[in-house]
């Protein structure tokens, strides 16, 4: 039987309640009549021999590009450059994808005699991936052979000997660039696309980028002039990128995008019921749902934290192609569509969602407020083609526990910015001008950015400009079962119960609003028509 | 006439140890402070005068001398039974002379500048710090004509301000109340003094990072007057740490640039410095550090945010206390203690060095610092006087006040 689309579920009476993710706990509502539930379409079928699908796209690629074998020659210096660990969500079962690439482009490398190779983590301004998701990500093999020797590095945007300017693009944009991929007679760059955002020419312009670089595109005016950023022909932050990776082509860095998509298969058999339609649900369902519930309910928020991020996604590939940039990205965003994309008709007043314990920031970490806000305000409310799902002036309710809690690790400079910035003004445009400077050259975030596994001093402010277009747009955001303090500083408000949320919405929609929930995992693209 | 009166009682003061666990000021009722018929103190000489307490604040050292936490230091220069109460406006009704000579007429508000140096002690020729003006550190407060005892409020000799039967002051320590002054304006004198002698002890240097740990009245007073006094000559940055709204609103107000709860106060510091952290402390920091609470923890965290070479005011009175001293050796630290007031380097209109009240006066009328006092208890309500003093920044105050005009007390 082929996958079920997506759906669009009106609730009715007979309708059972609706399930949330609350952080690391569920929580299920009952929904009003006439409330849209929107369900991402079922998992693709993934392909059946992926080594084979790996090998022709590498043998057949798209656009103006030769083969990858042809590419390759003795005495070439090649550089392979890889997504970090921001993707996929949850972290993918073994083997990882990034895994099954890089072996069959060494593979290929070393037929050819090329022994020039290195692996670059384009990590951008995140933080450095430790060795056991290095491992995780690249299977041992490759690590033992590159890591000890010096020949897996993590991108270091701060490490000016490491990179290279290109020059300005025609709108005076700096192109700053990791050094060895750009003077490498070959870049290869190896990708997941997880949603539509990523991919394409961000890849290289963004994953292996300097900050006087990415501080033309990572600010709240382009983030408000995205509509989305899911959206790439919408989207300054890629037309900016786009922008960048001509530049970086016309310099003569010669790049071999090599993109993947995934089906939405996110969590494994026991959290079955997380991607069912609750009606749908069978006695097994809810016995694993009243079995996790009841156990997470009685577990300390530590440990369930622990637990979840324990758990690896059965993530399948369904499709991977390789070849020139923009040919190899066309075909990736369809296929993202295909599997995500999800009708609807019409805006609604009040849009909700559950937010899960996990955002790209913070595998393996804790989703700080300050990530809280940018999952719900800059992923899920941006995951739309045409309009907005909610109306403008209208209002986002997310459940989740929000704790003030962040960890100083990889999070340092968030913990000043939710403290000292937050606390002054929630504007991007004020923070932006008043503060983003200071961070982003704070020498204590560079240094645990260079030498620990921190993320950039500058990157809660990217955070925050995520949610520019959300903040813009909506008339209220409110938080249910949030801790009070923590989403007050967010400037948000907070509600004890999804009841309680409603009627503080209806101050601001009226009092007969219309409601849409989407409903995750997993995640999907809503076509606002 | 009443009055409290601190009493040498062991077993008392064991009891008042035990209550205190629980709060500071718990153990007002079962400790060595009693509520007591009382005497006006005798005049020990001509240049003394009769004071009658209107307003008599309660003052972080005396719940540490009720709670038995005060240091064993204290125990020579202080007499018993003394009637505690430093922190006073009071009434002259019978008229009287101030420091500067001024004759004041029956009836004049007067506070007192409580420190019992040479002057009162009739002791000629004074020791050279009273000689240089420093009668805070007086060589002589347990010698002379009246008994030991560092301050009126600690002395058996001369009364204090928690009693309505009044105290005694030599006319060294009067200082007429100016026209204008709300008694509340008045009493917050002496400890915006012990705050204004702080901020000038600071030594900040131009455009100078400054923290301030510790948000009772003595850590708000400091911020005023290093707002007022330091910040014009100096365009110094100050960060506070308070540790509840209130204290943080008023922070604000008084002129920190900067004001965090405290466990976040060392990062507020990194970020103005642009410091580095290691080993906990941060390798920049804060040029000057005011540590207005004295304890262990204030001073730890004092120590560690501020830079090398950089300086520690202790401010409020510490006990004995347990800090790890090794970064003040390794980063050549100096750590000074600020206590009460004097003369100071700062000079007049006629170029004449200004006493620390004088410039106290001044900056409460600045500042507004009459503000600060958030409650007055009639003086047999002093039990529960003391407990809200004790846990004054729970409960929404800064200073607790008895009350001796005859009012059953209010809170603001």
């Amino acid at each position: 039987m082929s996958p079920r689309p997506g759906f669009v579920l009106e609730v009715d009476r007979s309708t059972p309640p609706t399930l949330y993710w609350h952080g690391e706990r569920f929580r299920m509502e009952r929904l009003p009549e006439g409330s849209r539930v929107i369900y991402a379409p079922e998992p693709l079928d993934p392909l059946t021999d992926p080594s084979a699908a790996i090998r022709h796209a590498l043998r057949h690629p798209l656009g103006d590009k030769d083969p990858l074998p042809a590419l390759l020659h003795p005495g070439m210096k090649l550089t392979i450059a890889f997504d970090d660990i921001s993707l996929p969500l949850p972290p993918m079962e073994r083997p990882d994808i990034r895994q099954l690439v890089i072996e069959q482009v060494l593979d290929m490398a070393a037929e050819a005699g090329v022994d020039d190779v290195e692996l670059i983590v384009a990590l951008a301004l995140h933080r450095r991936m430790t060795e056991p998701e290095l491992r995780h990500a690249l299977g041992d093999r490759i690590y033992d052979a590159f890591a000890p020797n010096g020949l897996l590095t993590q991108h270091d945007a701060e490490d000016p000997d490491a990179l290279v300017h290109l020059g300005l693009t025609d709108q005076g944009e700096d192109v700053e660039i990791n050094k060895r991929a750009a003077e490498s007679d070959l870049l290869v760059y190896v990708n997941i696309n997880l949603v539509a955002m990523d991919g394409g020419h961000k890849s290289v312009a963004t994953g292996l980028a300097s900050y006087k670089s990415l501080r033309h595109h990572h600010n709240p005016q382009t983030m408000q002039q995205s509509r989305s950023f899911m959206d790439q022909h919408k989207s300054e932050l890629h037309s900016a990128n786009w922008r960048m990776g001509k530049l970086i082509a016309d310099s003569g860095v010669n790049v071999f995008q090599i993109e993947t998509n995934l089906n939405n298969d996110a969590f494994p058999p026991a959290f079955n019921f997380l991607q069912k339609r609750e009606w749908e649900w069978g006695v097994k369902d809810r016995l694993a749902y009243l079995g996790a519930s009841k156990a997470l309910d009685r577990t300390p928020a530590k440990y369930a934290r622990q637990i979840f991020h324990s758990v690896k996604a059965p993530h399948r590939m369904t499709s991977v192609q390789a070849g020139e940039v923009e040919a190899v990205h066309a075909v990736t965003t369809d296929n993202v569509w295909k599997q995500q994309g999800v009708v609807v008709e019409g805006q609604t007043d009040i849009l909700s969602m559950g937010l899960p314990y996990i955002s790209p920031y913070n595998v393996n970490s804790i989703l700080n407020p300050i990530l809280v806000a940018c999952l719900g305000l800059g992923y899920f409310f941006n995951m739309y083609r045409g309009k907005p799902l909610v109306r403008e002036g209208g209002v986002v309710i997310m459940s989740h526990p929000t704790p003030w809690e962040f960890n100083p690790v990889h999070h340092p400079s968030y913990i000043d910015f939710f403290e000292q910035v937050l606390s002054e003004t929630t504007d991007p445009i004020e923070i932006a001008k008043g503060f983003e400077e200071s961070f982003a050259t704070d020498p204590w975030y560079i240094h645990l950015y260079r030498t620990g596994h921190a993320y950039h001093g500058v990157h809660p402010f990217y955070m925050w400009y995520w949610c520019a277009h959300a903040l813009q747009h909506l008339g209220a955001v409110i938080i249910v079962g949030g801790d009070p303090a923590a989403v007050h500083r967010l400037g948000f408000r907070v509600a004890s119960t999804m009841a309680d949320a409603l009627e503080m919405a209806n101050d601001i929609v009226g009092t007969s609003p219309t409601l849409t929930h989407i409903h995750t995992p997993p995640i999907f693209m809503s076509d606002v028509q | 006439m009443k009055a409290l009166v601190f009493e040498r009682n062991l077993p008392r003061f064991a009891a008042s140890r035990v209550a205190s666990v629980f709060g500071s000021g718990r153990g007002a009722g079962i400790g060595p402070l009693q509520l007591l018929d009382a005497l006006p103190p005798e005049v020990p000489g001509s240049d003394w005068f009769h004071l009658r307490p209107l307003l008599s604040g309660i003052c972080g050292s005396d719940l540490a001398t009720l709670d038995g936490r005060s240091s064993r230091y204290f125990e020579d220069i202080v007499s018993f039974p003394f009637v505690p109460g430093h922190e006073v406006v009071g009434v002259l009704d019978d008229g009287g002379v101030d420091y500067a000579g001024t004759v004041l007429a029956p009836g004049t508000r007067a506070i007192i500048e409580p420190v019992l140096g040479c002057a009162p002690r009739h002791i000629v020729p004074p020791c050279p710090q009273c000689g240089s003006g420093h009668y805070g550190l007086c060589g002589n407060i347990a010698f002379g004509e009246i008994s030991p005892g560092l301050q009126t409020g600690f002395c058996a000799g001369t009364g204090g301000g928690w009693s309505a039967a009044g105290l005694v002051a030599h006319r060294s320590q009067l200082h007429a109340v100016p026209d204008g002054f709300s008694d509340e304006d008045a009493v917050i004198v002496e400890p915006t003094a012990c705050a204004v002698h702080a901020a000038l002890s600071g030594d900040i240097q131009p455009g100078d990072t400054v923290a301030v740990v510790g948000a009772g009245t003595l850590g708000l007073a400091t911020i005023a007057a290093l707002h007022h006094l330091i910040r014009p000559a100096t365009s110094c940055t100050v960060l506070a740490g308070a540790k509840h709204p209130h204290q943080r609103r008023v922070a604000e107000a008084m002129g920190a640039d900067t004001v965090v709860p405290p466990d976040q106060l060392a990062r507020a510091v990194r970020r103005q410095a642009g410091s580095l952290v290691l080993a906990g402390r941060l390798t920049g920091g804060a040029d000057v550090v005011f540590d207005c609470v004295g304890s262990s923890e204030s001073l730890t965290q004092a120590l560690a945010m501020v830079r090398p070479r950089g300086r520690v005011v202790v401010v409020g009175m510490p006990a004995k206390v347990s800090v790890d001293l090794a970064p003040l050796w390794h980063r050549e630290l100096t750590l000074v203690g600020a206590y009460a007031y004097g003369t100071e380097s700062t000079t007049g209109p006629g170029g004449e060095p200004r006493r620390t009240f004088e410039l106290a006066i001044d900056l409460v009328t600045q500042a507004g610092l009459g503000s600060l006092v958030s409650a007055a208890y009639p003086l047999d309500r002093y039990e529960e006087a003391l407990v809200h003093a004790g846990a004054a920044g729970r409960r929404g105050a800064v200073k607790v006040v008895f009350d001796l005009r005859n009012r059953k007390g209010h809170n603001r």
